[in-house]
């Protein structure tokens, strides 16, 4: 049963051959048999799970009209503030501390009846791309459990490839939801942002950040899209404008006549071999479904990964100054007479690991008199080139595609010492949030060198979402009939799970 | 060396404002959440996950507070931008909630105004110009209480407390440019600026303006340079300056202290100081020689203020009249003497009076009700007279009562004593109360002949010519009548009776 897609799950909770608690009770044991090696879960709310399971089955036996993924178990980022549950960020700063209210993506998903199985892990406040940077530990890739599942939102991805869960939010600021999707054989999408509220998404750069959904396929992840999205007046940069009709695109599945972008700078040299491989053939499979194939160039695409490194650690360097031990989460150094300063400071060294100070610092550093010009200033205007670029290459094309990472899942510990290296994984994805488009990632296929998931990610004008779904189905269509099983079904069963 | 009187400070040294006010906009909920804003309630109880800055929450424009800073803008002359941005200004302090305030930074919403003023001196009235670089929007902080330590500073307290019902209460900070050439009146010119804001701001109804309570707090700038010199001394500010009187001792007390120091060829420190209202005297706060690094970047979280010049204008239509003009009008219209202009505004009785008249009420005897009787039964109970459950309509009533002689001036107190204590609308009062002008002549008549009869020998005085003996009489008639008479009717009846009509 938990291998089926969510679509599949509804129809059995539509027709009575199983019920909303029964799904839950599955999902639980699973996470109950392999977490313990793969680690995606940092809390598991199993009676707030079975509350919601047990109220949407009875709403069901008296025949109230459902949505339709009410019943369905899904994991949430710990990113999401959800009342009365543990909410960390995956920082030790905020151990322990249980918002009392819902994010607007929380209160969505409890309106449409989804069942949050818990919280899932992720780099700290959402700073990394490998779930390394948690200040609880590494989530590990079910592919291969020496592996990362990519991140921030990996234990989000590895939750769904793990199949603890059939759906899963994430959130994407520099390519967060589409490079674990990649690593773990899923679907993932970044919508556009001020598509799908902020509000009780804890902000790690408020001008990239976007919460969005993961699921099995392009359809199961449409359905989830739609229970996200929509105007909400508590985020003053969310869009009031009608959700886009990803799921109707996502059932279409055509792409006949569209024009697809290969984007020059996206390709080639820095591609692992395997990955290239399986983007030319997804190409190729694209052109025989009738989709004419462009190569668009996007020149200011090079200074991307310098934009966003000065641009995302400036904005968290500000977002994170409220965590100073006066109000909520952890608080040290409180002896004595030490000040509210001393203990600011005491607070902010215990509870911030590495990577979120070398952030907070660069941002620092970025934003101060004499220099913002030169570093923010100049990362704004770059900003504006690229989305300059992606304006011109959507005269030329419907959607743009790439890879989505230029490696398949790399060693835990591999990279954790080399920042650049790091950062170099997120260069396909980060030119997405800068211009606040969308872009989804789905499976392409395995390397042929390691037999890892290889993601092909498709990119979409903002507010244009439906293309990523109508040109992601088609090809996961295309591809199902050639590989005749999903991609899933490949990798190992893991120890004690199903 | 002993301080220099004022006199010898301004013989030698040229003053150099510049003053920053601070307004809380009476709106109904925060700035950036729908808290409420009453002032006084019970600490952290108008708080939420937005002003407390709960990790997630994301703030939203407060549109009526937009419109009251356009509204302000424009009464002050400025020109309003059509595009303007929220910044974060960064820097840590407890009762900061999010460790930034919202403010706004190099793209104010209004900018390039004026106000102008008028004093008296010796040589008559003197107008000055005050040049407004502009006003812009912002958040309030919280408050914190330190408790402990013999300061109340945070050096030296046992323990702070903090309240954040005042996080996020929107605030409007007008900034003057500098403000040379005031000489000598530069107190009396601050004081006078600052009277005329807190004017056009009740005028337009955007803020309490209480400057006791906080809703309107100016920080003062002050610096000297020798007379005749083209080069800036360097400032000192002066805040919590919490009335207007405060607003011209901070800025004479700068003045001589300033230049006590220029005189022994010391130098001003560039610093914050802090207002003591028991000495008049500024004690030192943070040195602002090195200035701070708020790391300003305009707010991802905001969308820019982008207000259409159409509303501007629907905005500019609505202004009421400027406060000067209005009280020059007034007293032309009505005809007010200074001193009694001066009593109405000090007494803060201008809306009351004008609302009284313009329902058909005499200026004068509108000023007096409210200015007299009224006011004195507020001062009694120490509360302002707009506290008190009488209104323009009752006052413009009885004066009306008044006209039509169906009550006198003496009975009209006691009708205005009974609204206030809650007996009902004028008329209803007098009905309740069974007051009434006795007019009936034979009674009058009766009550005449009485007291001429117990007080023979006046009444002689008075047949015989001398007229200011009446009084006397008329008295003793009001006396037995109760108060109920007419005066004037006594008056006339009382002399025929004696043939002096």
């Amino acid at each position: 049963m938990i291998r089926q897609s969510a679509t599949q799950m509804a129809a059995a909770l539509a027709d009575g051959s199983t019920t909303s608690v029964e799904l839950t009770k599955a999902h639980l044991a699973q996470i109950a048999a392999v977490d313990g090696q793969v680690k995606a879960f940092l809390h598991v709310d199993a009676d707030g799970a079975f509350a919601q399971a047990s109220a949407v089955d009875a709403k069901r036996k008296s025949g109230e009209k459902l949505s339709p993924l009410a019943g369905i178990p899904l994991a949430l980022k710990d990113v999401l503030a959800q009342r009365g549950v543990p909410t960390t960020a995956g920082s030790k700063i905020l151990q322990g501390w249980c918002p009392p209210y819902d994010s607007t993506v929380v209160s969505k998903l409890k309106n449409a009846g989804l069942v949050i199985l818990g919280k899932t892990n992720m780099d700290e406040f959402a700073m990394g791309s490998s779930t390394e940077n948690s200040g609880y530990g590494p989530t590990f890739n079910p592919w291969d459990l020496t592996r990362t599942p990519g991140g921030s939102s990996g234990g989000s991805a590895a939750a769904v490839s793990a199949f603890q869960a059939p759906l899963a939010v994430g959130s994407d600021t520099g390519g967060s939801i589409r490079q674990p999707a990649a690593l773990t054989g899923i679907v993932g999408v970044r919508p556009t942002y001020g598509a799908v509220s902020r509000f009780g998404l804890i902000a790690y750069s408020s001008s990239l950040d976007q919460a969005g959904p993961f699921g099995r396929t392009v359809l199961d992840t449409a359905l989830l899209h739609e229970v996200m999205a929509g105007h909400d007046p508590k985020d003053a940069t969310s869009i009031n404008a009608p959700v886009p009709a990803v799921v109707a695109a996502a059932k279409s599945g055509d792409v006949k006549g569209m024009k697809i972008g290969v984007i020059k700078q996206l390709q080639g040299a820095g591609y692992q071999k395997g990955v290239q491989a399986r983007f030319d053939e997804s190409l190729q499979v694209l052109a025989s479904l009738g989709a004419e194939i462009v190569e668009v160039d996007c020149p200011n695409f090079e200074y991307a990964l310098a934009a966003y490194y000065l641009i995302a650690p400036s904005e968290c360097s500000s977002n994170l100054a409220r965590f100073d031990a006066m109000r909520y989460g952890l608080r040290t150094g409180d002896s004595g007479g030490a000040s509210a300063e001393a203990v600011m400071s005491a607070t902010r060294d215990a509870g911030f690991g590495r990577e979120v100070k070398r952030r907070i610092i660069l941002g620092t550093y970025a934003l101060s008199s004499g220099y913002y010009d030169a570093y923010y200033g100049s990362a704004q205007k770059i900003r504006t080139l690229i989305i300059q670029d992606y304006a011109k290459a959507f005269t030329q094309a419907d959607v743009l595609v790439s890879p989505t990472a230029p490696t398949t899942a790399y060693k835990i510990g591999e990279k954790v010492d080399d920042p650049m290296a790091m950062y170099l994984g997120d260069v396909a994805t980060i030119p997405v949030n800068l211009a606040g488009i969308c872009g989804m990632s789905l499976p392409a296929g395995l390397a042929q060198e390691d037999n890892l998931p290889v993601g092909f990610q498709i990119m979409a004008p903002a507010m244009q979402d439906q293309r990523l779904y109508q040109a992601g189905a088609a090809l996961e269509a295309a591809l199902l009939t050639k590989w005749g099983a999903p991609i899933l079904s490949q990798a190992p069963v893991l120890a004690g799970g199903k | 060396m002993a301080l220099p009187t004022y006199e010898e400070v301004v013989a030698k040294w040229d003053p150099v404002l510049g003053l920053e006010v601070h307004v809380e906009l009476n709106t109904h909920s925060k700035m950036f959440c729908s808290c409420a804003t009453e002032f006084g309630a019970a600490p952290n109880t108008q708080t939420c996950p937005v002003c407390l800055a709960l990790p997630g929450a994301l703030p939203v424009v407060n549109e009526k507070a937009i419109e009251s800073t356009i509204l302000i803008g424009l009464a002050l002359n400025c020109k309003i931008a059509p595009y303007s941005r929220f910044a974060r200004k960064n820097y840590f302090y407890p009762d900061m909630p999010k460790n930034f305030q919202i403010s706004q930074y190099d793209e104010p919403i209004c900018f390039d105004g004026y106000v102008d003023v008028e004093i008296d001196t010796e040589e008559g009235p003197k107008k000055f110009r005050i040049e407004v670089e502009r006003v812009h929007m912002e958040e309030d902080t919280g408050k914190s209480l330190h408790v402990g330590g013999a300061t109340g500073r945070i050096h030296g307290a046992d323990y702070s407390l903090l309240d954040y019902n005042r996080a996020g209460i929107p605030l409007v900070e007008i900034v003057t440019k500098i403000v040379p050439g005031t000489g000598k009146y530069a107190p009396e010119v601050a004081k006078a600026y600052v009277a005329e804001l807190r004017d056009i701001l009740r005028g337009l109804k955007v803020s309490d303006v209480k400057m006791e309570q906080g809703s309107l707090r100016c920080d003062a700038n002050v610096s000297l340079k020798p007379i005749g010199s083209d080069v800036l001394g360097t400032r000192s500010e002066t805040k919590n300056v919490n009335s207007l009187r405060s607003v011209e001792r901070a800025i004479r007390g700068e003045m001589i202290r300033h230049a006590e120091l220029l005189n022994e060829g010391k130098k001003v420190k560039q610093e914050t100081r802090h207002f003591q209202e028991d000495t008049g005297l500024t004690r030192s706060g943070r040195s602002k020689e090195q200035a701070e690094d708020y790391r300003y970047f305009p707010d991802p979280d905001l969308l820019p203020v982008t207000p259409a010049a159409a509303w501007i204008e629907e905005l500019r239509a609505t202004l009421p009249e400027r406060p000067s003009l209005r009280r020059k009008r007034i007293k032309e219209e009505w005809n007010v003497p200074d001193k009694e202009m001066q009593a109405m505004i000090n007494a803060d009785v201008l809306d009351i009076v004008e609302a009284t008249v313009l329902l058909g009420a005499d200026p004068t005897k509108a000023r007096t009700w409210w200015l007299g009787e009224i006011s004195r039964i507020a001062n009694d109970q120490n509360i302002a007279v707009t506290e008190l459950a009488i209104t323009p309509t009752d006052v413009a009533e009885l004066v009306a009562l008044v006209a039509a002689g169906e009550l006198t001036d003496k009975l009209a107190r006691q009708v205005v004593e009974g609204v206030i204590a809650g007996e009902g609308k004028p008329a209803e009062v007098v009905a309740k109360r069974g007051i009434k002008v006795v007019n009936d002549d034979g009674a009058l008549m009766a009550a005449i002949e009485k007291v001429c009869a117990e007080q023979a020998e006046t009444a002689e005085k008075v047949r015989g010519g001398h007229l200011p003996a009446a009084g006397a009489l008329i008295g003793a008639v009001m006396k037995e009548t109760k108060g109920q008479a007419d005066a004037a009717r006594v008056r006339e009846l009382l002399l025929g009776h004696l043939g002096q009509a």
